[in-house]
């Protein structure tokens, strides 16, 4: 199956040739990044974790969001997902290996990453999410390649592989609920002390996974002659409509137990993060303009597509626009303002702004090319064998 | 200082050095030497409203004592009590907040104690900068949360240890102590030390430090150097929180302290006398 990859049209080794420059691009800064130490990246002794963790948050999500598609074909059997299950298992790999670039990335001392297996700690959330993240990786290697191997010689898949497509179900959860553990479990921090974080995850995960899916799938309906269906767009369109709404609402509740309460360490994060906080007469307001983009992003894209159930209309353009503003608004959310917005103001009540580094930027988009190659060069082969099959 | 006390330091500091360095001293250095006073440690206060059934450590647990009256009036000596901390653990010195490696530092009473902040404060409270250090807590969320054991009590003695040589720096622990005590090295700190002590090791770029009350020191039979600063004034006082005979429980006896963020569950053992 892997010869798929070595052959196409002009327009995919074109994408494949824009992606390389940026890995290019990121591995010089890494280079940079490894000779001189994280001083290269604007993270501070008070904001000290930035866009590689902040990615590497999102990016589980996105992981994790494959569920949606896998969940309803292998355990309700709605077939409408037949052919795109693949499309959500394989994303998952990519966005799993781009997480594992990312937290490489962040180590102060990348060659002793072994340590955490040599000096195993159960006791550490950290441990357990790289044993979640792994397994999930395998996981989605094993039954991605097995099922769709099976599918090119026209035979029904082994059934022991069903078992790990079930295992993979509770995985997938799994992955998200320890990464959100990574951060509600810290006594000092009260932006992430919320038992609301793990949930909350989740929803986005179920929305910006799918949404990226739904953009995969117009970009193959496009440019590959790969076509996922009206019917399974649509029910992703109402799964992603779900996870956003519940998405907002957990946020909101936020909302509410900070300004209700109106306990300081409540409030502090969340009024950084939207209005700005006032410290010594400054403002520091840096994620504002994000967060609410973000938000108007959220409704627009929510309104979009319920104007087109409603309606009942459907168009691919407007799918697609929703889908986008949608994906970029969770990014904003969890892959920007959750993780930076939780140094702020430090256990000693300081302020300090964190700005990333062009060369951190560049780090970040290296790896983000990385994964969109990875993933680029599996649908290929998804496709091919969709293609090899109709011939 | 007493014989008694020197004695005890360096006990203490003994089992602190074994801990860190080679295990197989551990058992030269055996916990024996504490059986004796193990039974009169164990002696956690019952009965004290609030308390809801936490667990107490016991054994050695090294606490610190910082009276800000004596400080108040003598401006000077938190500034040679930081110094010597500095000079001793060859701590660099960066000019820039993003790159500050800090062990001990001042700090207003507001950022220090934000969870105890009041709109009228003493004048003290207002005006005088306040000493800030790693707690070296009873249940460090720092060590919980390490996925290396880099970092770690020391059975002997309650310091909270950091191993420079296993860290791997995910900042993990930064993110998880609530008082601010850790710092990272972003790039190589060598090239900004002033004085180099080649008695402690310097660190390398992408592991994280904080203070280790002197833990080097103590297996010399040393006081830490910030207390050993400001000797003879009674603004650091040093020693076992668990030993009802020790220096600095008969101070805790006398004095109202506070501790900082005692919400967080962390059970600080430093104290501040405001």
């Amino acid at each position: 199956m892997i010869e798929k990859v070595l052959k196409g049209k002009s327009t995919y080794w074109m994408w494949l040739a824009v992606l390389g420059t940026c890995i290019a691009i990121g591995a010089a800064c890494y280079v940079r990044q490894y000779m001189f130490g994280l001083g290269l990246t604007g993270m501070s002794r008070d904001v000290s974790w930035g866009l590689y963790i902040s990615q590497f948050t999102f990016l589980v999500g996105v992981a994790a969001g494959g569920l949606m598609l896998v969940l309803p074909y292998y355990v309700h059997d709605y077939k409408a997902f037949g052919r795109i299950t693949i499309l959500g298992e394989f994303l998952a790999i990519s966005a799993l290996i781009m997480c594992l670039m990312f937290i490489m990335a962040d180590l102060g001392q990348p060659l002793r990453g072994l340590n955490v297996v040599f000096f195993p700690t159960p006791g550490s959330m950290l441990f357990w999410d790289m044993c979640v993240l792994w397994g999930y990786l395998i996981l989605n290697c094993l039954c991605g390649w097995v099922i769709l191997t099976a599918e090119r010689k026209q035979v029904h898949p082994p059934k022991w592989i069903y078992i790990f497509v079930y295992i993979s179900i509770p995985f997938a959860v799994s992955i998200h609920t320890v990464t959100a553990m990574l951060y509600c479990g810290l006594p000092g921090r009260h932006f992430w002390l919320s038992a609301i974080i793990a949930p909350r995850f989740l929803a986005s995960a179920f929305a910006a996974g799918p949404s990226l899916i739904v953009l995969a799938c117009l970009v193959l309906r496009k440019f590959a002659n790969f076509d996922a269906g009206k019917e399974a767009i649509q029910k992703l369109t109402t799964i992603i409509m779900y996870a956003v709404i519940i998405n907002t609402f957990f946020f909101l509740l936020e909302f509410f137990v900070g300004y209700y309460s109106g306990m300081p360490g409540h409030i502090h994060s969340l009024e950084y993060l939207f209005f700005g906080l006032e410290h010594d007469g400054h403002v520091y307001n840096n994620l504002v303009p994000f967060m609410w983009t973000a938000t108007a992003f959220s409704f627009t894209g929510l309104g979009i597509l319920a104007y087109m159930k409603i309606a009942k209309v459907f168009d691919y353009r407007l799918v697609g626009v929703a889908s986008a503003l949608i994906f970029l608004s969770l990014w904003a959310d969890k892959g920007l303002g959750f993780v930076f917005g939780g140094f702020v103001p430090n256990p000693l009540n300081e302020v300090t702004e964190y700005i990333p580094t062009a060369n951190e930027l560049g780090i970040t988009l290296g790896i983000w090319a990385t994964g969109f190659f990875i993933l680029t060069l599996l649908y290929k082969i998804a496709v091919g064998v969709e293609h090899e099959i109709e011939a | 200082m007493d014989n008694t006390r020197r004695k005890f330091l360096k006990i203490a500091g003994a089992a602190a050095l074994a801990g860190m360095s080679a295990p197989a001293i551990v058992k030269l250095t055996s916990h024996t030497a504490f059986a004796s006073e193990d039974a009169g440690h164990a002696t956690p206060a019952h009965g004290e409203a609030g308390a809801h059934g936490e667990p107490v450590s016991t054994g050695v647990r090294l606490g610190m004592v910082i009276d800000m009256r004596v400080f108040a009036v003598q401006p000077m000596l938190l500034d040679q009590a930081i110094a010597a901390c500095n000079k001793v653990h060859n701590i660099p010195h960066f000019t820039d907040r993003k790159n500050e490696i800090k062990w001990i530092w001042k700090a207003p009473y507001a950022n220090v104690f934000p969870e105890q902040e009041t709109l009228h404060k003493s004048e003290m409270a207002k005006t005088k900068p306040f000493a800030v250090l790693c707690n070296h807590c009873d249940n460090p969320s720092c060590v919980r949360v390490c996925p290396t054991k880099a970092t770690f009590v020391q059975p002997e003695n309650g310091i909270v240890g950091m191993d420079f040589h296993r860290c791997i720096g995910c900042r993990f622990c930064m993110a998880a102590c609530p008082y601010g005590a850790r710092s990272f090295n972003w790039q190589d700190p060598r090239p900004f030390i002033t004085n180099y002590n080649p008695d402690f090791p310097t660190r390398m770029r992408g592991v994280v430090e904080k203070c280790n009350f002197c833990g080097e020191r103590l297996a010399l039979g040393l006081e830490p150097a910030c207390v050993e600063a400001c000797k003879g004034t009674g603004a650091m006082v040093f020693g076992d929180l668990n030993d009802p005979a020790s220096e600095i429980r008969g101070v805790l006896d006398k004095e109202f302290t506070i501790q900082r963020n005692p919400a967080a569950g962390t059970r600080p053992s430093v104290y501040y006398i405001v």
